[in-house]
């Protein structure tokens, strides 16, 4: 008689894991990043890269203090994917200690305190950013002029010198350096009377949305199609979602077309586009049945258009999707999928 | 009973499934050939269900090839037979794989490789006999469903009656590596084909169609052959995409006609008679050379043994045996598996039996098996929702079962849960995800088993309390008639006394007036 | 608008009071649900001579919801979820949980005294005066009540797997390395 181990079903390589998924995520992220550095510059790998070192310092220190093996979950690379996102939300020029205070609440609050990996109610990025939003609203929304609208880009050096000690080089102050997003822009514009069409005459606005902004939404789009090949997300959020914003948006731009910005202005400027792949699409905090994530993606893209329209932000991605990430545990109870064989 | 459907050449798809590497060239290289006896025969009786088959040889006793060793005990159930001539041994619970349990009672022979034969006279021509005969000879052999159901044919057979069904001969092996019925197929194409007329005569089946995968080509060269020499009547040979777990016979019915079993129902609902390759063929067996189903073909296949091959081989074959005859287990063997590699067990050692339900045992390497990564907590990707082939919501399963939270699983259909395994195949996180199924559906049958029990309880003690309470009251009204009975001759007494009472007042009240 | 708020008022207050008469289940409907969560050995250890007893001794409020060791905690749980009450630990004073058990005459000791048949609870003892006496395995509920009635001790209580035999398969381990060090 010969003895063996035995292992659990199935007896087949596993294809995936969830590090092999972050790292797509991240992967998908590149494109995006490099434009957000072509046009913004540097700042924003010195942002990457503090945010990463602090989120894992931070996701290894509450897996210790949890008492968790901290190799395999540091491995799963969630903490960078939520890093990351977080950077790319936020002025590449914010100071070095609201990016802390981001990851503290991304890491410590919004994820291990509600269980970890797999168990946050709540997106952690979006919570990250909404803290740092709410608590320093000025910083969190000083986004740098494109580098077609600036005299130049920071250099590393500068970049570095802004983001740890605040201090600019000596021919710049901060009101030079930032500017009014297109979002800003399209609202003050509209509050104060000015027709969209006087709007799209100013140089921040590009051929869809915000010069340099409808380059980076592209190339986020560039990323989310290979999540999508890769399928790491279903095409239910993005779909859903893009698909709300246009058809909501259309009437209006089509009856009025001085107060409403065309469709393509909406999804080309603001998160719109990294929200559609990146963040309404994250597995842990969203809907678990093909149509759930239908309704969640046209929730976040409803949402997002009454926070712009009507809310206090000039962008209610963020927002939008922290509101549907409550309304999961109802989406999955009523959109349960009807079983083979069986009526609903 | 539904009307029976007409398969036509159109064919639909079923959700989710995968594409997954095949595997089955590695045992097809060699032919199929018969595995020589082993010294001794462990024949399991009575694991898989209850109402199972009883002993009725006693240890010591010589047996025939094909002699009756377990009658049925219910009527759904059918007899088992010697798998070799010999003297039986023993009559004690042995190490088995199935549902479950480790161990049930076996029948194990001495093996003599010389003894007699003793079959079922064959019935021949077929073709001009009775259905209710070939329905009967079924029965009588023991046939049962050679895919791993185990249900006794002649229980589908009968149950479908002369309701004219359309027969479906499932074909299409899906699980990487089991080629048990291919090498059947290709060994013996007429043994199918022709089983597949004697079942439809059996039924009066309208269609009969056997269907096989597309990615055979040469399986439907040699299947289309063998049909033409047998003319019009023989089954119309169809291919199907090759999904796993097409050979599921709902997924399968689904992608033939566009139709969904109903859950808890059978494809009789549909009209419709499914029946696997290897059962077909035992089926001909049966009828052609009076031969029950005392064999079956087993994959003995994977790197992990020397030479992998398809082995037609005695019920009851220890494993170790079926290895030696595969050119024994290579250096690199890591685990060994019976079943496929999606929805087989896991073996702990080679000491137990193949049964009827063994379609293959599966030795795998290092390089074959889930690298163990770590399993960590789930992180709802949705990828198992995407290929459950029975569109349920397996990670809601998983987080229910693990809860402990059994009746919520089975609101999400547990039930209906064919334990393909997709879901666990493709789970980032690595969750044995059918290891909680199965031990939620074992669960959930353990404690209808005590709810039933509890309500028997309930009832006899209602109806013992029931008794106490009417024989108290039969007591009390004897004790009340009886004491009715008393207080009457107490009153009579009172009033002869009250009367003579009264008399004398009367009588001295007679005396104060004088 | 302060009219308004009175009418919202009035129309909810309206139908509170509604619900309040209607919605609560009957006394029997109530008695019958906590029976159905009891395991039914009607072994008596709650103090109460059954399993329906204890239930409307619950329903009425003079017996807690701890007191039924067969039950064990997953029963307390239970019933704590139908009534909406916190669950509270089993009481020790009334036993312990423990595994399934069936009683087992021993029959060359019996002596047909036919005691064990009148304490039986659920008439799982069959026998007559002077012969020997069996339990019906299937029924017994494992209460112990016929133990000590029975003048010659000459009823066991066996250990039984757990729902007749149905064979549970084991829930996965969660990998120890993502267990909490504790």
């Amino acid at each position: 008689m010969r003895t063996f181990d035995v292992a659990d079903a199935p007896h087949v390589p596993a294809p995936t894991s969830v590090r092999r998924v972050m790292g797509d995520v991240l992967i998908a992220l590149v494109p995006g990043a490099v434009a957000h550095v072509w046009f913004f510059g540097p700042a924003v790998l010195v942002q990457l890269a503090l945010a990463t070192l602090v989120a894992s310092v931070f996701e290894a220190l509450l897996l210790w203090l949890r008492g968790r093996p901290v190799a395999p979950f540091l491995g799963d690379l969630s903490a960078p994917v939520t890093a990351a996102l977080f950077v790319l939300c936020l002025p590449p020029l914010l100071p070095w200690w609201y990016t802390v205070i981001g990851m503290l609440f991304a890491i410590v609050i919004a994820k291990h305190l509600f269980g970890g990996l797999g168990h946050n109610v709540f997106n952690p990025a979006m919570i990250g950013y909404a803290a740092v939003l709410i608590s320093f609203p000025l910083a969190a929304s000083s986004w740098l002029p494109p580098r077609e609208l600036a005299d130049g880009v920071l250099t590393l050096p500068q970049a570095l010198a802004a983001i740890f000690t605040g201090a600019l080089p000596a021919e710049l102050s901060w009101d030079a350096v930032t500017g009014a997003t297109p979002l800003d822009r399209i609202r003050s514009g509209v509050i104060a009377g000015e027709m969209i069409s006087e709007l799209r005459g100013d140089p921040i606005f590009g051929d869809f949305g915000g010069k340099g902004w409808e380059w980076i939404a592209n190339a986020y789009g560039l990323g989310g199609i290979y999540l999508l090949w890769r399928r790491v997300i279903s095409w239910h959020v993005p779909v859903a979602m893009l698909g709300t914003v246009i058809v909501l948006t259309l009437p209006g731009a089509v009856l009025d077309p001085d107060t409403n910005p065309f469709p393509l202005a909406h999804v080309f400027t603001g998160g719109m586009v990294l929200g559609a792949f990146f963040i309404a699409t994250d597995p842990v905090s969203g809907a678990t049945t093909p149509r759930g994530r239908l309704v969640f993606g046209a929730g976040v893209a409803v949402l997002t258009l009454v926070i712009r329209r009507w809310g206090g932000y000039p962008d209610g991605v963020a927002f939008a999707v922290l509101l549907m990430n409550m309304t999961v545990p109802l989406l999955d109870r009523y959109t349960r999928p009807r079983v083979f064989g069986r009526g609903r | 009973m539904g009307e029976a459907v007409a398969i036509g050449t159109r064919r639909w798809r079923f959700h989710g499934g995968l594409k997954l590497r095949h595997w089955k060239t590695l045992s097809l290289e060699r032919t199929l050939a018969t595995c020589p006896l082993p010294e001794r025969l462990v024949v399991p009786v009575g694991q898989q269900r209850s109402g199972a088959p009883v002993p009725c040889v006693r240890p010591g006793q010589l047996v025939a090839r094909g002699e009756a060793i377990a009658l049925p005990s219910s009527p759904d159930d059918v007899a088992l037979h010697a798998p070799a001539a010999g003297t039986v041994r023993q009559i004690a619970p042995a190490p088995v794989i199935g549902r479950g349990a480790t161990e049930a009672p076996c029948i194990t022979i001495d093996v003599d490789p010389d003894g007699p034969d003793a079959f079922l006279s064959p019935i021949t021509p077929w073709a001009t006999t009775a259905p209710a005969a070939l329905r009967t000879r079924i029965r009588e052999a023991g046939v049962a469903g050679l895919g791993g159901s185990l249900v006794p044919t002649a229980g589908k057979i009968d149950a479908a009656g002369d309701s004219a069904p359309t027969l479906i001969v499932n074909g299409a092996e899906c699980e990487p590596y089991i080629a048990c019925d291919e090498a059947q197929m290709l060994a013996g194409p007429e043994r199918v084909l022709l089983g597949a007329q004697i079942i439809a005569r059996a039924v009066g089946a309208a269609q009969v169609i056997l269907a096989i995968e597309d990615e055979r080509p040469e399986l439907a060269e040699r299947l289309a052959e063998s049909a033409a020499s047998l003319g019009d009547a023989a089954p119309a040979i169809v291919t199907v995409p090759t999904v796993y777990p097409e050979g599921g016979e709902k997924q399968l019915i689904r992608v033939l006609t566009g139709l969904e079993v109903p859950g808890g129902g059978t494809p009789l609902d549909l009209g419709l008679l499914c029946l696997n390759v290897g059962t077909v063929a035992a089926v001909h067996d049966a009828v052609v050379e009076g031969r029950p189903l005392i064999s079956r073909v087993v994959s003995v296949t994977g790197r992990g043994f020397g030479a992998p091959r398809n082995l037609e081989v005695a019920i009851g074959t220890p494993v170790a045996w079926l290895a030696a005859q595969a050119g024994g287990y290579t250096d690199a063997i890591r685990r060994l598996v019976m079943g496929g590699p999606m929805m087989g067990v896991p073996l702990a050692h080679d000491d137990v039996p193949v049964t009827r339900a063994s379609n293959c045992i599966l030795g795998l390497i290092a390089e074959d098996i889930t690298p163990t990564a770590p399993e960590l907590p789930c992180i709802r990707c949705m990828e198992c929702v995407r290929v459950c082939p029975a569109q349920l919501l397996p990670q809601q399963l998983f987080w229910h079962i693990r809860a402990g939270s059994y009746d919520q699983a089975a609101n999400h259909a547990l039930a209906d849960c064919i334990e393909c395994g997709c879901c666990a195949q493709v789970c980032p996180s690595q969750i044995p995800l059918v290891d909680y199924y199965r031990h939620g559906k074992t669960e959930l049958a353990a404690q209808r088993v005590e709810q039933e029990r509890a309500t028997v309880a309930r009832l006899r003690f209602e109806a013992r309390s029931a008794r106490l309470d009417r024989q108290e009251a039969a007591r009390r009204e004897r004790l009340e008639a009886k004491q009715q009975k008393l207080r009457s001759a107490r009153d009579r007494k009172a009033e002869i006394a009250a009367a003579v009472a009264r008399a004398r007042a009367r009588k001295q009240g007679n005396d104060e007036d004088l | 608008m302060a009219l308004a708020i009175v009418v919202i008022a009035a129309l909810l207050g309206l139908g509170l009071g509604f619900a309040a008469t209607r919605l609560p289940e009957d006394e029997d409907g109530v008695v019958a649900s906590i029976d159905a969560l009891l395991p039914q050995t009607q072994c008596a250890q709650c103090g109460y001579p059954g399993c329906r007893p204890y239930a409307e001794a619950i329903a009425s409020g003079t017996a807690e919801i701890n007191q039924c060791p067969p039950g064990g905690e997953a029963g307390v749980a239970a019933l704590a979820e139908l009534l909406g009450r916190e669950p509270v630990p089993l009481d020790p004073a009334f036993g312990e949980a423990g595994p399934p058990l069936v009683a087992r005459i021993v029959e060359d000791r019996c002596i047909g005294c036919t005691l064990c048949i009148q304490a039986c609870p659920v008439d799982a003892i069959l026998g007559a005066a002077q012969r020997m006496h069996t339990v019906i395995e299937a029924e017994c509920t494992g209460c112990e009540l016929c133990l000590p009635p029975c003048p010659v001790d000459c009823i066991d209580l066996v250990e039984v797997p757990r729902a007749g035999g149905v064979h549970v398969l084991p829930r996965p381990e969660i990998p120890i390395r993502l267990e909490a060090r504790g």
